[in-house]
């Protein structure tokens, strides 16, 4: 009997936090941006601002170019799911994640693989310059970070010998604030795929719409109205999901344990302000950083990829 | 007659036979096209069915044998069926039912005599690929394996009316003799000088060699087997041979006879000889990281379609080389559990390979056969003339990319799990190597996507490049059918691993003797190891997916509303948006190019500033092919002209050579 409502909370909280990610998504943003404003001197929209594009574009009519196809229609809902359910499995509140069963690391990168296939396919379907531009750019910027997000998340896996991600953060969390060597490769290099996989300088700039510089800005072109809506919100829910994998595994400490509900309200305070720091220090890492030229990304990419690698190695060098 | 005692081995036989009479059926029918076309492609395909189902029932039973009263005096032929067999005669089976349906839609234009002939050289591919899987002595398997790749050579060369595809069947022909000679050479090591009744298999299960004859028979049967899978540095027939082929053939050729290849190294390695070195293990796993990387970084600049697919090909050969290097260092080592795992990832590779390379491949057929076009430059937009065709080939685009719920998924992420769980052997070398092939894998992963995204952006999505493409019409119904077949089983070998795991445990235990046992938490959750470990559930994922998709549908149009306008694309005020501002195939894999340069032979063809009619070209080669083969090819032509030197064609010079001969003789005796 206990089992099943044990079982029952789990699938609540599940729920529950899907629902809280949707939500804090866009604020993630919204504070993110208004942080960079305050650094660059300028009084910024505030934090709800995203929230109020959303709605704005919610209202709008969809305009969509005559030889859209289906494929063009149906992507923002499949970018939405995948970032969405990518952002949920994360755990960063509480280790009771029944959803995280199905998936684990592997398949979390398999989510990100599936919508940015999907986008990048979309980017491609009317038939602009500017979409295939992006959707080459695109897959071009992932074709490195992805195995070197990989390979950070299998540099956590080896520590804790397993890949479901409460395990692993499990483990990670039971451990006192000691310096894995490994892990601090695998830090550095998750930096630099959460820069380029969120389209951020120096790689991209989510702020511009210069032809010469922009990848995901390119892609998502064509369009508008709930479309658009969805994809933002998706983009903030990316950037939401690697910073929870980032605090997942870099940063664990005062998650709740399974069944611990007292836990919960300090799990949560502790989840906000680990949210705030790291948007801050996302804003100031794009702040004091140029963009890159577009040939440049592979080799900043390439220097991930090496650093997760060596993050590997070492771990089985020194078994830490 | 008792048909409680008729084993999947008649059956097979059954079928084989009925293979050879279509076949012969088809050269008779020479006059009536449509009937080969509507009657006997179809007959095939119900032929594959049985034998998948075959299969799958012999793989549950106890090895069937057979000798049959042909083939040499004192050698007849052995025929026998195993797990292993069985477990690739599925393969054979899955694949040519969906090739088989396609192909009676699809050579429907084809004139009746070579359509005949094709015909019967189609169904002794199909027979000679499947007495190679059943085939118990080295003499039976030399005969399929020629039967099989003289076949497919025919098959290549169906329109050799074109010098191109005559020299890509020549070289095809060229390197798998090559490698038949290695095979057999190695049949020889394994044989060990008894006598010719010890060409049997089980006389070579039994013999017992010394390490190193065991290492020449191994590496001579790499070399062999690894010519006809394509890898590296004997890949160079794959992407001529392959383009050349008609399109159903290419599918079964990639799909299926590559995977005759990995049947034979799996056969060798771990049932014929007695004893497995930790070195061999090694020497494939980095055979097949070059393999892989090679091929996929090759796909990504492609231009023709089919190569783009013949070079995906190698790379996929390159995986399933890295399984089994992992499965044979497992082994070694006496990691069972983990030498299953891998083993398992590697047949499971095999199977979707399988599936999705046909699919690939036919779907190009089906674009060939509607736009006539096979270049990728003149191609585009074909999501709205071809909604099938595009639909189904996007499943197999999501499936060979690795992503999930679809089955390519699934292959890779046990393979990446045989790499996690991978610490801990004792040579602390291959521990330090573990990681840097996870880190190729991922990489090669990672670039199948980007490849595939060209693939079918360049092809489906966009504007149509040329005025024909309007006219294009969608795959017919025997062509669609083939398609959705595959796609089907794309999409099952992805949602049900744990029956599929459970299927392959059979043939692990009869390789290495192990198995993963308890692959499972219930039906569900795959879970190889345990489920503290790892576990994955397609099914919920999709679910998932879907649910939260039609809830977020349903929730915007509830809330706000559905209202949707047409209009044109916005065109930044330029007022000339042409479909030839889209990347080009070329221009899709240029930043892949611009990364790899180094491993590119790249000749360019640059325009000046001052041309009228600028004119651009590029082309991308093979090192190898200039650093490996034309030597060999120069070196053989000097060598030809020598021995030319004596060949004068006068009788009196032959009589003076003969005269010569017999005085040396008489000196030396």
């Amino acid at each position: 009997m206990m089992e099943n409502y044990s079982l029952l909370f789990a699938i609540l909280f599940q729920l529950a936090q899907l629902l809280l990610v949707v939500l804090l998504a866009p604020l993630l943003t919204g504070w993110v941006n208004q942080c960079q404003a305050w650094l660059q001197n300028r009084s910024g929209a505030g934090v709800l601002q995203p929230y109020r594009v959303l709605r704005k574009l919610f209202h709008k009519d969809a305009v969509l170019a005559h030889n859209a196809s289906w494929l063009f229609r149906v992507t923002p809902y499949i970018v939405f799911g995948c970032m969405w359910l990518a952002a949920a499995i994360i755990p960063i509140i509480a280790l009771d994640l029944p959803f995280s069963q199905a998936a684990d690391v592997i398949a979390l990168v398999g989510v990100f693989a599936l919508a940015r296939v999907f986008i990048s396919l979309a980017a491609m379907d009317i038939g602009t310059a500017f979409g295939s531009m992006g959707a080459r750019r695109e897959m071009l910027v992932s074709f490195l970070a992805e195995p070197a997000l990989l390979m950070v998340l299998f540099t956590a896996s080896m520590i804790s010998q397993s890949t479901q991600l409460p395990r692993i953060v499990e483990t990670l969390a039971h451990h006192q604030f000691i310096l894995y060597p490994s892990l601090a490769f695998a830090g550095l290099s998750f930096v630099i795929v959460l820069l380029a996989e969120n389209a951020r300088i120096p790689v991209d700039n989510p702020t511009t719409h210069l032809e010469l510089t922009m990848i995901h800005e390119a892609m998502i072109l064509e369009y508008s109205a709930r479309h658009l809506a969805l994809i933002e919100w998706a983009s903030s829910l990316k950037l939401f999901a690697y910073i929870s994998i980032g605090i997942a595994l870099f940063l664990p400490h005062g998650i709740a344990e399974a069944g611990n509900w007292a836990g919960l309200p300090l799990a949560i305070f502790l989840l906000l302000l680990k949210l705030m720091l790291a948007g801050a220090g996302l804003a100031v890492l794009e702040t004091v950083m140029a963009k890159m030229r577009i040939f440049r990304a592979p080799e900043f990419l390439g220097t991930a990829f090496l650093l997760a690698v060596l993050g590997l190695l070492i771990h089985f060098l020194l078994g830490a | 007659m008792d048909f409680n005692s008729v084993l999947p081995l008649d059956v097979v036989g059954w079928l084989v036979q009925f293979w050879i009479v279509l076949g012969v059926a088809g050269l008779a029918l020479q006059r009536a096209p449509h009937l080969i076309n509507s009657i006997l492609f179809p007959l095939s395909a119900l032929a594959s069915l049985l034998l998948a189902a075959t299969g799958l029932w012999a793989l549950a039973a106890a090895p069937n044998v057979m000798v049959l009263p042909l083939g040499l005096p004192d050698l007849p032929f052995h025929l026998r069926l195993d797990p292993l067999s069985a477990f690739f005669l599925i393969l054979l089976g899955g694949a040519s039912l969906g090739v088989s349906l396609f192909s009676a839609g699809y050579f429907k234009s084809m004139a009746g005599g070579t359509l005949g002939l094709l015909c019967l050289e189609y169904h002794l591919f199909l027979v000679g690929m499947t007495l190679v899987l059943l085939a118990d002595d080295a003499y039976m398997f030399m005969v399929a394996w020629e039967t099989m790749a003289l076949a497919s050579y025919f098959l290549v060369t169906t329109d050799h009316a074109i010098p191109d595809i005559r020299k890509a069947g020549y070289l095809y022909l060229l390197i798998a003799h090559v490698g038949a000679i290695s095979i057999l050479l190695s049949f020889g090591v394994m044989q060990g000088g008894n006598g010719i009744a010890a060409y049997t298999f089980d006389a070579m299960r039994s013999a017992h060699l010394t390490e190193f004859w065991s290492s020449a028979a191994f590496l001579l049967a790499l070399f062999g087997f690894g010519a006809k899978a394509g890898v590296l540095p004997m890949h160079v027939w794959l992407p001529e041979a392959h383009p050349a082929a008609p399109s159903p053939v290419s599918a079964l050729m990639s799909g299926v006879m590559l995977k005759t290849a990995i049947y034979g190294i799996l056969r060798v390695t771990f049932d014929l000889l007695d004893t497995q070195l930790w070195w061999w293990g090694v020497l494939v796993l980095a055979l097949g990281l070059i393999t892989a990387i090679f091929g996929v970084m090759f796909a990504a600049v492609q231009g023709d379609m089919k190569r783009l697919l013949a070079y995906s090909s190698i790379e996929n050969i390159g995986l399933l080389l890295v399984g089994i290097g992992l499965t044979i260092i497992f082994h070694v080592y006496g990691k069972d559990a983990l030498a299953a795992l891998a083993l398992i990832a590697t047949l499971y590779h095999s199977l979707n390979h399988a599936m999705f390379k046909s699919l690939l491949f036919v779907g190009t057929g089906a674009i060939l056969h509607s736009t006539g076009e096979r270049n990728r430059g003149r191609l585009g937009g074909l999501i709205h003339r071809m909604p099938w065709a595009a639909g189904l080939m996007l499943v197999g685009v999501l499936a060979i990319s690795g992503l999930p719920p679809l089955n390519g998924f699934v292959s890779e992420w046990l393979l990446l799990q045989a790499f996690l769980l991978s610490p801990g052997l004792p040579n602390s070398y291959i521990n330090m190597l573990v990681p840097v092939a996870a880190a190729v894998i991922a990489l090669a992963a990672a670039l199948a996507a980007y490849v595939m995204v060209k693939f079918y952006g360049v092809i489906f999505l966009g504007q149509p490049r040329e005025k024909v493409l309007e006219h294009a019409h969608d795959a017919g119904n025997w062509e669609r059918s083939g398609m959705i077949w595959l796609a089907l089983v794309c999409v099952v070998l992805g949602l049900a691993p744990v029956y599929v795991v459970q299927q392959i445990d059979l043939v692990s235990h009869m390789l290495i003797g192990s198995g993963l046992g308890n692959a499972a938490a219930g039906w569900i959750f795959l879970a190889p190891v345990d489920t503290e470990r790892a576990s994955y559930s397609p099914l919920y994922f999709l679910l998932a997916v879907l649910g939260v998709m039609l809830l977020v549908s349903v929730l915007v149009r509830r809330l706000y509303h559905g209202r949707l306008r047409r209009s044109a694309v916005w065109d930044c005020g330029l007022p000339a948006q042409t479909a030839r501002m889209q990347d080009t195939a070329e221009g899709f894999g240029q930043p892949i190019r611009r990364i790899f340069e180094p491993f590119f032979k790249i000749e360019r063809d640059v325009p000046s500033p001052f041309d009228t009619h600028p004119r651009y070209h590029g082309q991308t080669d093979d090192r190898l092919w200039h650093i490996l083969y034309l030597p060999i090819k120069h070196l053989t032509e000097k060598f030809s002209s020598w021995a030319g030197l004596l060949q004068h064609g006068r009788i009196h010079l032959y009589l003076t050579y003969t005269f010569v001969t017999l005085i040396v003789l008489l000196v030396f005796v």
